[in-house]
Protein backbone atom coordinates (compact mmCIF):
# COMPACT_ATOMS: atom_id res chain seq x y z
CA UNK A 1 0.00 0.00 0.00
CA UNK A 2 1.90 2.91 -0.83
CA UNK A 3 -0.86 5.90 -0.97
CA UNK A 4 -1.32 7.55 2.64
CA UNK A 5 -5.01 7.37 2.04
CA UNK A 6 -6.88 4.46 0.95
CA UNK A 7 -10.89 4.40 0.60
CA UNK A 8 -12.38 1.22 0.25
CA UNK A 9 -16.03 1.98 -1.33
CA UNK A 10 -18.59 0.70 -3.29
CA UNK A 11 -20.01 3.42 -5.90
CA UNK A 12 -23.49 3.88 -5.14
CA UNK A 13 -23.46 3.51 -1.83
CA UNK A 14 -24.05 6.46 0.20
CA UNK A 15 -22.11 5.85 3.65
CA UNK A 16 -19.10 5.99 1.19
CA UNK A 17 -20.32 9.13 -0.78
CA UNK A 18 -20.22 10.80 2.34
CA UNK A 19 -16.24 9.78 3.05
CA UNK A 20 -15.72 11.22 -0.72
CA UNK A 21 -17.37 14.39 0.38
CA UNK A 22 -15.49 15.00 2.95
CA UNK A 23 -12.26 14.05 1.74
CA UNK A 24 -12.69 16.12 -1.67
CA UNK A 25 -13.87 19.08 1.14
CA UNK A 26 -10.34 19.08 2.49
CA UNK A 27 -8.36 18.72 -0.54
CA UNK A 28 -6.96 15.38 0.46
CA UNK A 29 -5.62 12.99 -2.17
CA UNK A 30 -6.63 9.46 -2.00
CA UNK A 31 -6.42 6.27 -3.75
CA UNK A 32 -10.10 4.92 -4.32
CA UNK A 33 -10.84 1.39 -4.70
CA UNK A 34 -14.28 0.07 -5.44
CA UNK A 35 -15.60 -3.39 -3.78
CA UNK A 36 -17.30 -6.30 -5.06
CA UNK A 37 -19.52 -6.80 -2.63
CA UNK A 38 -19.88 -10.11 -3.34
CA UNK A 39 -16.54 -11.09 -3.66
CA UNK A 40 -15.04 -8.89 -0.21
CA UNK A 41 -11.33 -8.16 -0.88
CA UNK A 42 -8.42 -9.56 1.29
CA UNK A 43 -7.85 -6.04 2.61
CA UNK A 44 -11.62 -5.36 3.12
CA UNK A 45 -11.81 -8.19 5.35
CA UNK A 46 -8.51 -7.54 7.20
CA UNK A 47 -9.20 -3.82 8.00
CA UNK A 48 -13.23 -4.54 8.68
CA UNK A 49 -12.98 -7.76 10.53
CA UNK A 50 -15.93 -7.10 12.58
CA UNK A 51 -18.66 -5.77 10.29
CA UNK A 52 -16.80 -6.75 6.60
CA UNK A 53 -18.38 -3.60 4.92
CA UNK A 54 -17.56 -0.35 3.45
CA UNK A 55 -16.31 2.42 3.12
CA UNK A 56 -13.20 1.80 5.41
CA UNK A 57 -10.79 4.68 5.06
CA UNK A 58 -6.99 3.29 5.51
CA UNK A 59 -4.72 5.85 6.80
CA UNK A 60 -1.15 5.11 7.08
CA UNK A 61 -2.17 1.90 7.19
CA UNK A 62 -4.53 2.18 9.99
CA UNK A 63 -8.29 1.29 9.30
CA UNK A 64 -11.15 3.52 10.53
CA UNK A 65 -15.14 2.56 10.14
CA UNK A 66 -18.24 3.75 9.99
CA UNK A 67 -19.08 6.54 7.88
CA UNK A 68 -19.66 8.93 10.33
CA UNK A 69 -16.92 7.94 12.40
CA UNK A 70 -14.66 8.21 9.41
CA UNK A 71 -16.29 11.85 8.60
CA UNK A 72 -15.19 12.97 11.91
CA UNK A 73 -11.61 11.70 11.71
CA UNK A 74 -11.11 13.19 8.56
CA UNK A 75 -12.73 16.86 10.12
CA UNK A 76 -10.41 15.85 13.36
CA UNK A 77 -7.35 15.07 11.25
CA UNK A 78 -7.03 17.88 8.54
CA UNK A 79 -8.48 20.33 10.56
CA UNK A 80 -6.50 23.38 8.79
CA UNK A 81 -9.43 23.61 6.13
CA UNK A 82 -12.99 23.42 5.90
CA UNK A 83 -14.30 22.40 9.23
CA UNK A 84 -17.01 20.51 8.92
CA UNK A 85 -18.13 20.56 12.66
CA UNK A 86 -18.67 23.34 14.21
CA UNK A 87 -16.43 24.51 17.10
CA UNK A 88 -19.27 25.20 20.19
CA UNK A 89 -19.91 21.33 21.70
CA UNK A 90 -23.59 22.61 21.64
CA UNK A 91 -23.88 22.75 17.88
CA UNK A 92 -21.44 20.23 17.62
CA UNK A 93 -23.82 17.95 19.41
CA UNK A 94 -27.07 19.14 17.17
CA UNK A 95 -24.78 18.38 14.54
CA UNK A 96 -24.16 15.04 15.70
CA UNK A 97 -27.64 14.39 16.75
CA UNK A 98 -29.05 15.11 13.21
CA UNK A 99 -26.45 12.95 11.58
CA UNK A 100 -27.34 10.28 13.86
CA UNK A 101 -31.64 10.66 13.01
CA UNK A 102 -30.46 10.56 9.26
CA UNK A 103 -28.56 7.48 9.75
CA UNK A 104 -30.98 5.32 11.58
CA UNK A 105 -34.08 6.76 9.32
CA UNK A 106 -33.04 7.91 6.12
CA UNK A 107 -31.62 4.37 5.32
CA UNK A 108 -33.88 2.24 6.74
CA UNK A 109 -36.92 4.13 5.45
CA UNK A 110 -35.53 4.17 1.72
CA UNK A 111 -34.34 0.52 1.86
CA UNK A 112 -37.79 -0.62 2.87
CA UNK A 113 -39.37 1.68 -0.01
CA UNK A 114 -36.99 0.28 -2.67
CA UNK A 115 -37.30 -3.05 -1.28
CA UNK A 116 -40.77 -3.75 -1.00
CA UNK A 117 -44.89 -3.10 -2.73
CA UNK A 118 -48.36 -2.56 -1.67
CA UNK A 119 -48.56 -1.90 1.99
CA UNK A 120 -45.26 -2.08 3.34
CA UNK A 121 -43.86 0.32 0.68
CA UNK A 122 -47.05 2.73 1.34
CA UNK A 123 -45.90 2.75 5.03
CA UNK A 124 -41.86 3.21 4.50
CA UNK A 125 -43.35 6.15 2.06
CA UNK A 126 -45.28 7.30 4.77
CA UNK A 127 -42.62 7.32 7.06
CA UNK A 128 -39.43 8.95 4.31
CA UNK A 129 -41.69 11.57 4.05
CA UNK A 130 -41.92 12.43 7.63
CA UNK A 131 -38.53 12.07 7.89
CA UNK A 132 -37.86 14.62 4.91
CA UNK A 133 -40.24 16.95 6.45
CA UNK A 134 -38.70 16.97 9.58
CA UNK A 135 -35.22 17.52 8.32
CA UNK A 136 -36.75 20.42 6.02
CA UNK A 137 -38.08 22.09 9.50
CA UNK A 138 -34.89 21.89 10.83
CA UNK A 139 -32.91 23.42 7.91
CA UNK A 140 -34.83 26.60 7.62
CA UNK A 141 -33.85 29.11 5.68
CA UNK A 142 -30.20 28.12 5.84
CA UNK A 143 -28.26 27.67 2.93
CA UNK A 144 -26.45 24.75 4.51
CA UNK A 145 -27.24 22.67 7.77
CA UNK A 146 -23.66 24.03 8.56
CA UNK A 147 -25.10 27.40 7.78
CA UNK A 148 -23.17 29.10 5.10
CA UNK A 149 -21.02 26.26 4.61
CA UNK A 150 -21.07 22.87 4.35
CA UNK A 151 -21.19 20.91 7.71
CA UNK A 152 -21.37 17.37 9.01
CA UNK A 153 -25.20 17.37 8.95
CA UNK A 154 -24.93 18.47 4.38
CA UNK A 155 -22.21 15.80 4.36
CA UNK A 156 -24.42 13.09 5.82
CA UNK A 157 -27.46 13.78 4.05
CA UNK A 158 -26.38 15.05 0.31
CA UNK A 159 -25.04 11.89 -0.45
CA UNK A 160 -28.84 10.54 -0.25
CA UNK A 161 -29.09 12.78 -3.46
CA UNK A 162 -28.21 10.45 -5.77
CA UNK A 163 -30.77 7.95 -4.02
CA UNK A 164 -33.75 10.44 -4.60
CA UNK A 165 -34.42 9.44 -8.02
CA UNK A 166 -34.14 5.70 -7.34
CA UNK A 167 -36.98 6.79 -4.23
CA UNK A 168 -39.33 8.53 -6.69
CA UNK A 169 -39.19 6.64 -9.53
CA UNK A 170 -39.90 3.34 -6.55
CA UNK A 171 -42.59 5.21 -5.21
CA UNK A 172 -44.26 6.83 -7.56
CA UNK A 173 -44.21 10.56 -5.83
CA UNK A 174 -41.55 13.52 -6.41
CA UNK A 175 -38.98 14.81 -3.71
CA UNK A 176 -40.27 18.61 -5.36
CA UNK A 177 -43.51 17.88 -3.87
CA UNK A 178 -42.21 16.73 -0.45
CA UNK A 179 -39.74 18.78 0.80
CA UNK A 180 -39.01 21.66 -2.11
CA UNK A 181 -36.66 23.43 0.29
CA UNK A 182 -34.52 20.18 0.76
CA UNK A 183 -34.78 19.83 -2.97
CA UNK A 184 -33.15 22.92 -3.70
CA UNK A 185 -30.65 22.52 -1.03
CA UNK A 186 -29.28 19.72 -2.36
CA UNK A 187 -28.47 21.51 -5.64
CA UNK A 188 -26.80 24.26 -3.93
CA UNK A 189 -24.57 21.40 -2.44
CA UNK A 190 -24.36 19.87 -6.04
CA UNK A 191 -23.01 23.23 -7.29
CA UNK A 192 -19.55 22.56 -5.06
CA UNK A 193 -17.47 20.08 -6.82
CA UNK A 194 -16.40 18.55 -3.41
CA UNK A 195 -20.07 17.45 -4.04
CA UNK A 196 -20.59 16.89 -7.71
CA UNK A 197 -17.25 14.67 -8.22
CA UNK A 198 -18.27 12.56 -4.98
CA UNK A 199 -21.72 11.90 -5.46
CA UNK A 200 -22.44 9.57 -8.22
CA UNK A 201 -25.48 9.98 -11.22
CA UNK A 202 -28.91 9.13 -9.86
CA UNK A 203 -30.23 7.80 -13.02
CA UNK A 204 -27.38 4.88 -12.98
CA UNK A 205 -28.51 4.19 -9.17
CA UNK A 206 -32.02 3.89 -10.29
CA UNK A 207 -31.11 2.37 -13.93
CA UNK A 208 -28.66 -0.18 -12.93
CA UNK A 209 -28.74 -1.23 -10.31
CA UNK A 210 -32.52 -0.71 -8.17
CA UNK A 211 -34.99 -0.82 -10.82
CA UNK A 212 -33.01 -4.54 -11.92
CA UNK A 213 -32.77 -5.58 -8.16
CA UNK A 214 -36.64 -4.97 -7.90
CA UNK A 215 -36.85 -7.18 -10.57
CA UNK A 216 -34.66 -10.08 -9.20
CA UNK A 217 -36.55 -9.64 -6.38
CA UNK A 218 -40.04 -10.27 -8.23
CA UNK A 219 -41.54 -6.76 -7.30
CA UNK A 220 -42.26 -5.40 -10.74
CA UNK B 1 -20.04 29.10 36.05
CA UNK B 2 -20.45 26.58 33.85
CA UNK B 3 -22.51 24.20 36.51
CA UNK B 4 -25.11 26.74 36.40
CA UNK B 5 -28.24 25.30 35.13
CA UNK B 6 -27.66 21.80 34.54
CA UNK B 7 -31.19 19.22 34.97
CA UNK B 8 -31.09 15.80 33.99
CA UNK B 9 -34.43 13.91 32.53
CA UNK B 10 -33.85 10.36 33.29
CA UNK B 11 -35.17 6.95 34.37
CA UNK B 12 -33.74 5.07 37.12
CA UNK B 13 -32.94 1.93 35.44
CA UNK B 14 -32.26 3.36 32.17
CA UNK B 15 -28.35 2.37 31.32
CA UNK B 16 -28.55 5.45 29.12
CA UNK B 17 -29.66 7.90 31.60
CA UNK B 18 -27.24 6.35 34.15
CA UNK B 19 -24.54 6.89 31.63
CA UNK B 20 -24.79 10.72 31.71
CA UNK B 21 -25.25 10.86 35.44
CA UNK B 22 -21.71 9.00 35.40
CA UNK B 23 -20.16 11.40 33.50
CA UNK B 24 -21.37 13.92 35.37
CA UNK B 25 -19.91 12.76 38.37
CA UNK B 26 -16.91 12.20 36.73
CA UNK B 27 -16.46 15.69 35.82
CA UNK B 28 -17.60 16.81 39.12
CA UNK B 29 -21.03 18.67 37.74
CA UNK B 30 -23.23 19.59 39.99
CA UNK B 31 -26.83 18.97 38.69
CA UNK B 32 -30.59 18.44 39.26
CA UNK B 33 -32.48 15.16 38.50
CA UNK B 34 -35.65 14.85 37.76
CA UNK B 35 -37.23 11.51 37.24
CA UNK B 36 -39.50 10.50 34.45
CA UNK B 37 -42.15 7.90 34.77
CA UNK B 38 -41.89 6.21 31.43
CA UNK B 39 -45.54 5.36 31.65
CA UNK B 40 -46.40 8.44 31.85
CA UNK B 41 -43.94 11.19 29.83
CA UNK B 42 -44.19 14.63 31.31
CA UNK B 43 -45.21 17.55 29.19
CA UNK B 44 -41.80 18.73 29.64
CA UNK B 45 -39.74 15.67 28.38
CA UNK B 46 -42.25 15.36 25.14
CA UNK B 47 -41.53 18.99 24.91
CA UNK B 48 -37.72 18.86 25.14
CA UNK B 49 -37.08 15.15 22.73
CA UNK B 50 -40.30 15.80 21.04
CA UNK B 51 -38.44 13.21 18.20
CA UNK B 52 -37.49 10.05 20.22
CA UNK B 53 -39.42 10.87 23.04
CA UNK B 54 -36.83 9.65 25.20
CA UNK B 55 -34.56 9.61 28.37
CA UNK B 56 -31.80 11.06 28.73
CA UNK B 57 -32.40 14.86 27.97
CA UNK B 58 -29.53 17.05 29.25
CA UNK B 59 -30.68 20.54 29.88
CA UNK B 60 -27.12 23.33 29.91
CA UNK B 61 -27.82 26.83 30.67
CA UNK B 62 -31.63 26.57 28.49
CA UNK B 63 -30.54 24.57 25.66
CA UNK B 64 -31.43 20.94 25.72
CA UNK B 65 -28.95 18.07 24.40
CA UNK B 66 -30.57 14.18 23.52
CA UNK B 67 -29.11 10.92 22.69
CA UNK B 68 -26.58 9.48 25.54
CA UNK B 69 -23.47 9.08 23.63
CA UNK B 70 -24.33 13.19 21.80
CA UNK B 71 -24.65 14.19 25.21
CA UNK B 72 -21.65 12.42 26.65
CA UNK B 73 -19.24 14.29 24.13
CA UNK B 74 -21.31 17.26 24.53
CA UNK B 75 -20.10 16.90 28.53
CA UNK B 76 -16.64 15.96 27.90
CA UNK B 77 -16.49 19.17 25.65
CA UNK B 78 -18.06 21.87 28.00
CA UNK B 79 -15.99 20.28 31.39
CA UNK B 80 -12.78 19.66 30.11
CA UNK B 81 -11.17 17.91 33.40
CA UNK B 82 -10.88 14.38 33.77
CA UNK B 83 -11.20 13.98 29.85
CA UNK B 84 -13.81 10.84 29.17
CA UNK B 85 -12.71 10.99 25.34
CA UNK B 86 -9.01 10.33 24.05
CA UNK B 87 -6.93 13.22 22.71
CA UNK B 88 -6.02 11.39 19.52
CA UNK B 89 -7.91 11.63 16.57
CA UNK B 90 -7.56 7.67 15.41
CA UNK B 91 -7.84 6.69 19.20
CA UNK B 92 -11.20 9.02 19.37
CA UNK B 93 -12.12 7.36 16.12
CA UNK B 94 -11.62 3.27 17.64
CA UNK B 95 -13.80 4.77 20.65
CA UNK B 96 -16.63 6.14 18.66
CA UNK B 97 -16.50 2.73 16.53
CA UNK B 98 -16.53 0.76 19.88
CA UNK B 99 -19.11 3.27 21.73
CA UNK B 100 -21.27 2.23 18.21
CA UNK B 101 -20.72 -1.61 18.06
CA UNK B 102 -21.67 -1.91 21.82
CA UNK B 103 -25.33 0.23 21.64
CA UNK B 104 -26.29 -0.90 17.71
CA UNK B 105 -24.74 -4.53 17.55
CA UNK B 106 -24.08 -6.31 20.86
CA UNK B 107 -27.07 -4.99 23.34
CA UNK B 108 -29.35 -5.48 21.03
CA UNK B 109 -28.47 -9.10 19.90
CA UNK B 110 -27.79 -9.58 23.86
CA UNK B 111 -31.68 -8.56 24.24
CA UNK B 112 -32.66 -10.86 21.62
CA UNK B 113 -30.67 -13.74 22.81
CA UNK B 114 -31.88 -13.16 26.53
CA UNK B 115 -35.79 -12.42 25.78
CA UNK B 116 -36.36 -14.56 22.38
CA UNK B 117 -38.90 -17.04 21.54
CA UNK B 118 -37.94 -20.70 20.48
CA UNK B 119 -37.04 -20.23 16.67
CA UNK B 120 -33.63 -19.02 15.77
CA UNK B 121 -32.48 -18.05 19.42
CA UNK B 122 -29.88 -20.56 18.99
CA UNK B 123 -28.02 -18.74 16.32
CA UNK B 124 -29.25 -15.20 18.05
CA UNK B 125 -27.15 -16.66 21.33
CA UNK B 126 -24.07 -17.22 19.11
CA UNK B 127 -24.17 -13.97 17.74
CA UNK B 128 -24.19 -12.38 20.54
CA UNK B 129 -21.47 -15.10 22.12
CA UNK B 130 -19.00 -13.64 18.59
CA UNK B 131 -19.93 -9.95 19.94
CA UNK B 132 -18.51 -11.00 23.29
CA UNK B 133 -15.68 -12.89 22.25
CA UNK B 134 -14.67 -9.74 19.40
CA UNK B 135 -15.02 -7.21 23.39
CA UNK B 136 -12.78 -9.68 24.89
CA UNK B 137 -10.30 -9.04 22.41
CA UNK B 138 -10.45 -5.26 22.31
CA UNK B 139 -10.13 -5.37 26.42
CA UNK B 140 -7.06 -7.70 26.63
CA UNK B 141 -4.08 -6.17 28.13
CA UNK B 142 -5.66 -3.54 29.40
CA UNK B 143 -7.82 -2.21 32.58
CA UNK B 144 -10.38 -0.42 30.99
CA UNK B 145 -11.73 0.03 27.46
CA UNK B 146 -9.86 3.13 28.03
CA UNK B 147 -6.61 2.16 29.62
CA UNK B 148 -5.39 3.05 32.44
CA UNK B 149 -8.52 4.81 33.49
CA UNK B 150 -12.58 4.71 32.43
CA UNK B 151 -13.28 6.14 29.27
CA UNK B 152 -16.13 7.23 27.02
CA UNK B 153 -16.48 3.09 25.54
CA UNK B 154 -16.46 1.69 29.52
CA UNK B 155 -19.39 4.00 30.02
CA UNK B 156 -21.32 3.24 27.22
CA UNK B 157 -20.61 -0.16 28.40
CA UNK B 158 -22.54 0.45 31.67
CA UNK B 159 -25.05 -2.06 29.83
CA UNK B 160 -22.18 -4.70 29.40
CA UNK B 161 -20.91 -4.39 32.82
CA UNK B 162 -24.20 -4.42 35.00
CA UNK B 163 -27.70 -4.63 32.59
CA UNK B 164 -26.61 -7.81 31.05
CA UNK B 165 -26.23 -9.81 34.70
CA UNK B 166 -29.86 -7.92 35.81
CA UNK B 167 -31.20 -9.33 32.73
CA UNK B 168 -29.63 -13.07 33.05
CA UNK B 169 -31.00 -13.02 36.57
CA UNK B 170 -34.23 -11.68 35.90
CA UNK B 171 -34.53 -14.32 32.63
CA UNK B 172 -32.59 -16.96 34.52
CA UNK B 173 -30.52 -17.53 31.45
CA UNK B 174 -26.41 -16.99 31.34
CA UNK B 175 -24.46 -15.56 27.86
CA UNK B 176 -22.08 -13.94 29.53
CA UNK B 177 -20.55 -16.71 32.28
CA UNK B 178 -17.23 -17.08 33.23
CA UNK B 179 -16.38 -18.54 29.48
CA UNK B 180 -15.16 -14.58 28.63
CA UNK B 181 -12.81 -14.27 32.01
CA UNK B 182 -11.22 -11.21 30.41
CA UNK B 183 -14.61 -9.14 30.33
CA UNK B 184 -15.73 -10.97 33.93
CA UNK B 185 -12.76 -9.23 35.60
CA UNK B 186 -13.27 -5.72 33.88
CA UNK B 187 -16.65 -6.32 35.04
CA UNK B 188 -15.75 -6.70 38.42
CA UNK B 189 -13.35 -3.49 38.77
CA UNK B 190 -16.30 -1.58 36.87
CA UNK B 191 -19.13 -2.07 39.70
CA UNK B 192 -16.76 -1.71 42.17
CA UNK B 193 -15.22 1.19 41.40
CA UNK B 194 -15.76 4.39 43.50
CA UNK B 195 -17.35 6.69 41.20
CA UNK B 196 -19.65 3.86 38.81
CA UNK B 197 -20.90 2.45 42.04
CA UNK B 198 -22.86 5.05 42.82
CA UNK B 199 -24.95 4.91 39.57
CA UNK B 200 -26.08 1.41 39.50
CA UNK B 201 -29.68 0.78 40.47
CA UNK B 202 -30.23 -1.15 43.45
CA UNK B 203 -29.66 -5.08 42.08
CA UNK B 204 -32.80 -6.83 43.58
CA UNK B 205 -35.58 -3.94 43.15
CA UNK B 206 -33.97 -3.78 39.13
CA UNK B 207 -33.91 -7.47 38.94
CA UNK B 208 -37.97 -7.78 40.14
CA UNK B 209 -38.69 -5.09 37.40
CA UNK B 210 -37.40 -6.91 34.55
CA UNK B 211 -38.88 -10.03 35.81
CA UNK B 212 -42.09 -8.71 35.84
CA UNK B 213 -41.30 -7.40 32.76
CA UNK B 214 -40.27 -10.69 30.61
CA UNK B 215 -43.02 -12.00 31.91
CA UNK B 216 -45.54 -9.71 31.22
CA UNK B 217 -44.12 -9.79 27.04
CA UNK B 218 -44.02 -13.50 27.09
CA UNK B 219 -47.69 -13.49 28.42
CA UNK B 220 -48.79 -11.04 25.59
CA UNK B 221 -46.42 -12.99 22.49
Amino acid sequence: MTKEVVLLDLWLSPFGMRVRVALAEKGVEYEYREEDLGNKSQLLLQMNPVHKKIPVLIHNGKPICESLVIVQYIDETWKDKAPLLPSDPYQRAEARFWADYIDKQIYSCGRMLWTTKGEEQDAAKKELKECFKLLEEHLGDRTYFGGDNLGFVDVALISFYSWFYAYETCGNFKMEEWCPKIVSWAKTCMQRESVSKSLVDPLKVCHDFVLPRRKTLGLD
Amino acid sequence: MAEEGVKLYGFWLSPFSRRVELALKIKGVEYEYIEEDLQNKSPELLQYNPIHKKVPVLIHNGKVIVESQVILEYIDETWKENPIMPQDPYERAIARFWAKFIDEKFFPSFRKAILGGETEVEKVIEETKENLKILEKVLEGKNFFGGERIGFVDIVANTIAYWVFLFQEAAEKEILTEEFPILCNWKDKYINHNIIKETLPPKDKSVSFFRARFAQSKASS
